[in-house]
């Protein structure tokens, strides 16, 4: 993976320099709460309802295992002893001391870590394929080119106060596991008529209050245009992005209003002028970098595995977990595995400082020390020889961390939620926590089959409601949590965005209605059909039927 | 108003004229991009300085033939928070060749100073004495930077690049 050289380093240890000054000069009354603001939001630190929140990059969700290590000893030194992981494959510490931030800063900067452009008005961390550089289903290691990408956008001096925040999602795989047409720029590496590889670029996409599929601006973008091209698109936004009103200032709105024909006349033209200046990415920069995640050592595996074989047959719950949280890796004895950070009656995405330390140990022993932050809050190990998946698996399950329930109904995406944010209008965690009980019968769960339930506490959708298959939003009524149920969102390469179904439900009644829609679904899907087959044959109507019939 | 150019505090020897206002006797001026559009021959005629004042919705387009007889372009800053002038600061001085005095007014603060100076500005009107205190300290901050902005800094790519290049060298 990607290592820091000596430029890198001195960059974040200046921003960590700068911003102890900014603290100080914060803490000594020189600079009003006002005008901090904006420097500690680069930073990624919020003021949230309880304490200050610390938001940290993972950038395109790859951690080293010494990373992972360090969080957990920030988990231990700087919070409550754990961390949550995000839908933006971050990680938050909620439980931060605005004196101590400096320290935690440098502490993460030892690992080349930091919380710059985490939040603001600008280009925040780059996402990708949790899988990037194992899947086999993959053109290319796409994180060669979100490296590309953060470098060019780490403290952008023309993109550091946008109209709004500026999110980029890439997939290298034509199965997008990275949500890309939910984002304001989703790039789609794939071949051209020709064999090359490039990029498809996707503008306009978003969840929050108005959530909009992205569209298409370019079918074919070279690789070395790249950064010319986002510069182009960038700029375009930067001019004519809506400044007026908070809500429409993203750029999808700008590129609902103005169309997308002239939304890509307008980024062409511009780019036109730039595209064969500096920005242009000669063959060597994009060779230098790749070298970074040249893949691991791996060794020739026996095509046999008698011991994992007879696990198999021997422990039902083994055999479960291997069926549902593995994914076919490129290189044949090796495999995919991924920690379920969904255990039953807990928050989505939480991990205690153990924890970390635990998988940063499993990434070291069997992992060639490398881990994932996936979108839907699950940490990864990404190259896992067939042969040590035994002992994977009851080191993960030691921790909690092997409940077989990956992309099923308790694989919950929610965020923080009323328990934390202080822009949420109601919990999502308790909602996660009480689904994940009533479908605690695994069982059940793996007849239900492939279901994402995804819960936001407020419309900013940072729960990704609208994309989920079950979508969950909570909303506020004369001061009592209502949840609104949207049915048939899905953020992969069929993205669409879910139907409203009704009136919003209780916090009582949320988790009936749920079971209530499943119970439908099981009595009307055909055959092997998914929940979100089923209700795109069927549309919402049954459904509805059905649930506010009992209500 | 101080004026902090090139990180040094100095006398602003121009006057704003607003729409409107009858031109000074003596002394340059800075007009909006309406006047200057109006009264253009007879502000050129002044020969005695002119600069121009962009609202940050104005296209830095329209400047063009006329950049290399103007003394300043001003552009605004509302708010920190609007960031639309960075762009018409770039292409002024990368797609335009504006080589003058480029003067950022409004809610200049001392910690957007370096991402001004990046842009190609210069100058800064320093309605926030802090401005003028903290110049070394707010553009010292960093010594590297990833983008090419034409601002003549080396970026972090070329670096590595002069880097390689003297590495094959030494092995060669």
């Amino acid at each position: 993976m990607y290592a820091y050289d000596e430029y890198d380093q001195a960059i974040v240890d200046q921003r960590v320099s700068q911003f102890r000054d900014q603290v100080r000069r914060r803490i000594a009354g020189e600079l009003s709460e006002d005008e901090f603001r904006p420097l500690r939001l680069q930073n990624g630190l919020y003021l949230q309802l309880h304490a200050y929140m610390l938001r940290i990059a993972v950038p395109y969700g790859t951690l080293s295992s010494a990373q992972l290590r360090q969080l957990g000893y920030i988990a231990r030194r700087y919070d409550r002893n754990y961390g949550h992981f995000t839908t933006r494959q971050n990680i938050q510490f909620n439980w931060i001391k605005l004196e101590e931030t400096p320290d935690l800063l440098a502490d993460l900067a030892r690992v080349q870590m930091h919380g710059i452009q985490t939040s603001g008005n600008c280009i925040r961390n780059i996402t990708a394929d949790q899988y990037a550089g194992a899947a086999a289903d993959e053109i290319e290691d796409g994180r060669v080119y979100c490296e590309i990408m953060r470098q060019w956008s780490t403290f952008h001096p023309e993109f550091s106060f946008l109209p709004r925040k500026f999110k980029i999602a890439l997939t290298g795989s034509p199965n997008d596991r990275a949500a890309v047409r939910v984002h304001d720029i989703g790039i789609r590496m794939h071949r051209n008529a020709a064999g090359e590889i490039g990029f498809e670029v996707m503008v306009g996409g978003g969840q929050g209050r108005t959530p909009m599929i992205a569209k298409t601006i370019r079918e074919f973008l070279p690789k070395e245009h790249l950064l010319s091209y986002l510069e182009a698109i960038l700029r375009v936004y930067n001019q004519f992005g809506r400044r007026d009103n908070l809500f429409k200032a993203r750029i999808k709105i700008l590129v609902h209003e103005i169309g997308v024909e002239k939304m890509r006349a307008a980024v062409e033209d511009e780019w036109q002028q730039i595209k064969d200046g500096p920005l242009v990415l000669p063959q060597a920069t994009i060779d230098a970098i790749a070298a970074h995640f040249a893949p691991p050592d791996y060794r020739p595996q026996a095509a046999e595995q008698p011991e994992v074989e007879r696990l198999r047959r021997s422990d039902g719950e083994f055999a479960l977990w291997e069926r549902t949280n593995l994914f076919p890796h490129k290189v044949p004895g090796y495999v995919i595995v991924n920690a379920s950070l969904k255990p039953e009656g807990l928050a989505p995405g939480d991990a205690t400082a153990e924890q970390m330390e635990i998988v940063a140990d499993l990434a070291d022993r069997y992992s060639f020390s490398e881990v994932r932050v996936t979108h839907a809050q699950n940490l990864v190990l990404p190259h896992v020889a067939v042969k040590d998946l035994p002992e994977v698996w009851r080191r993960l399950r030691e921790i909690g961390f092997a409940t077989p329930n990956l992309g099923l109904i308790t694989d919950i995406i929610a965020c923080p939620g009323l328990d934390y944010c202080s822009l949420a209008n109601a919990r999502s965690i308790p909602v996660a926590q009480r689904l994940t009980h009533r479908f605690s019968d695994l069982a059940r769960v793996h007849d239900i089959g492939e279901l994402q339930i995804k819960i936001s506490g407020c419309i900013n959708a940072c729960g990704h409601h609208h994309v989920g298959h079950i979508g969950i939003l909570g909303v506020e009524k004369n001061g009592e949590e209502f949840y609104q149920i949207t049915l048939g969102g899905s953020a992969d390469q069929d993205a669409s965005i879910g139907t409203i179904l009704g009136p919003a439900v209780s916090s009582k009644a949320v988790i009936d209605a749920v079971d209530n829609l499943i119970g439908t679904y099981l009595d009307i899907r055909q055959g092997r059909e998914t929940f979100l087959h089923t209700v795109r044959r069927v549309g919402v109507a049954p459904f509805k039927e059905r649930l506010y019939a009992t209500a | 108003m101080p004026l902090l150019k090139n990180g040094k505090e100095v006398e602003d020897p121009w006057h704003l004229a607003v729409d409107g206002d009858a031109l000074p006797v003596n002394g340059p001026v800075i007009v909006f991009l309406a006047r200057w559009k109006a009264e253009r021959e007879a502000l050129l005629r002044r020969n005695i300085g002119v600069g121009v004042r962009l609202k940050n919705t104005d296209k830095v387009a329209e400047l063009a033939d006329d950049l290399d007889r103007l003394g300043v372009v001003a552009l605004e800053f509302p708010k920190f928070s609007d960031g639309r002038a960075y762009t018409q600061a770039r292409l002024l001085r990368e797609r335009y060749a504006y080589r003058g005095e480029l003067r950022a007014t409004g809610n200049v603060l001392p910690d957007q100073l370096l991402f001004m100076h990046r842009c190609g500005f210069d100058a800064f009107e320093a309605t926030d004495p802090r401005v003028l205190r903290n110049w070394e300290n707010v553009v010292g901050a960093f010594s590297l930077f990833y983008q090419p902005t034409g601002d003549g800094r080396a970026t972090v790519n070329g670096l590595r690049q002069t880097r390689a290049a003297s590495d094959n060298e030494g092995s060669r």
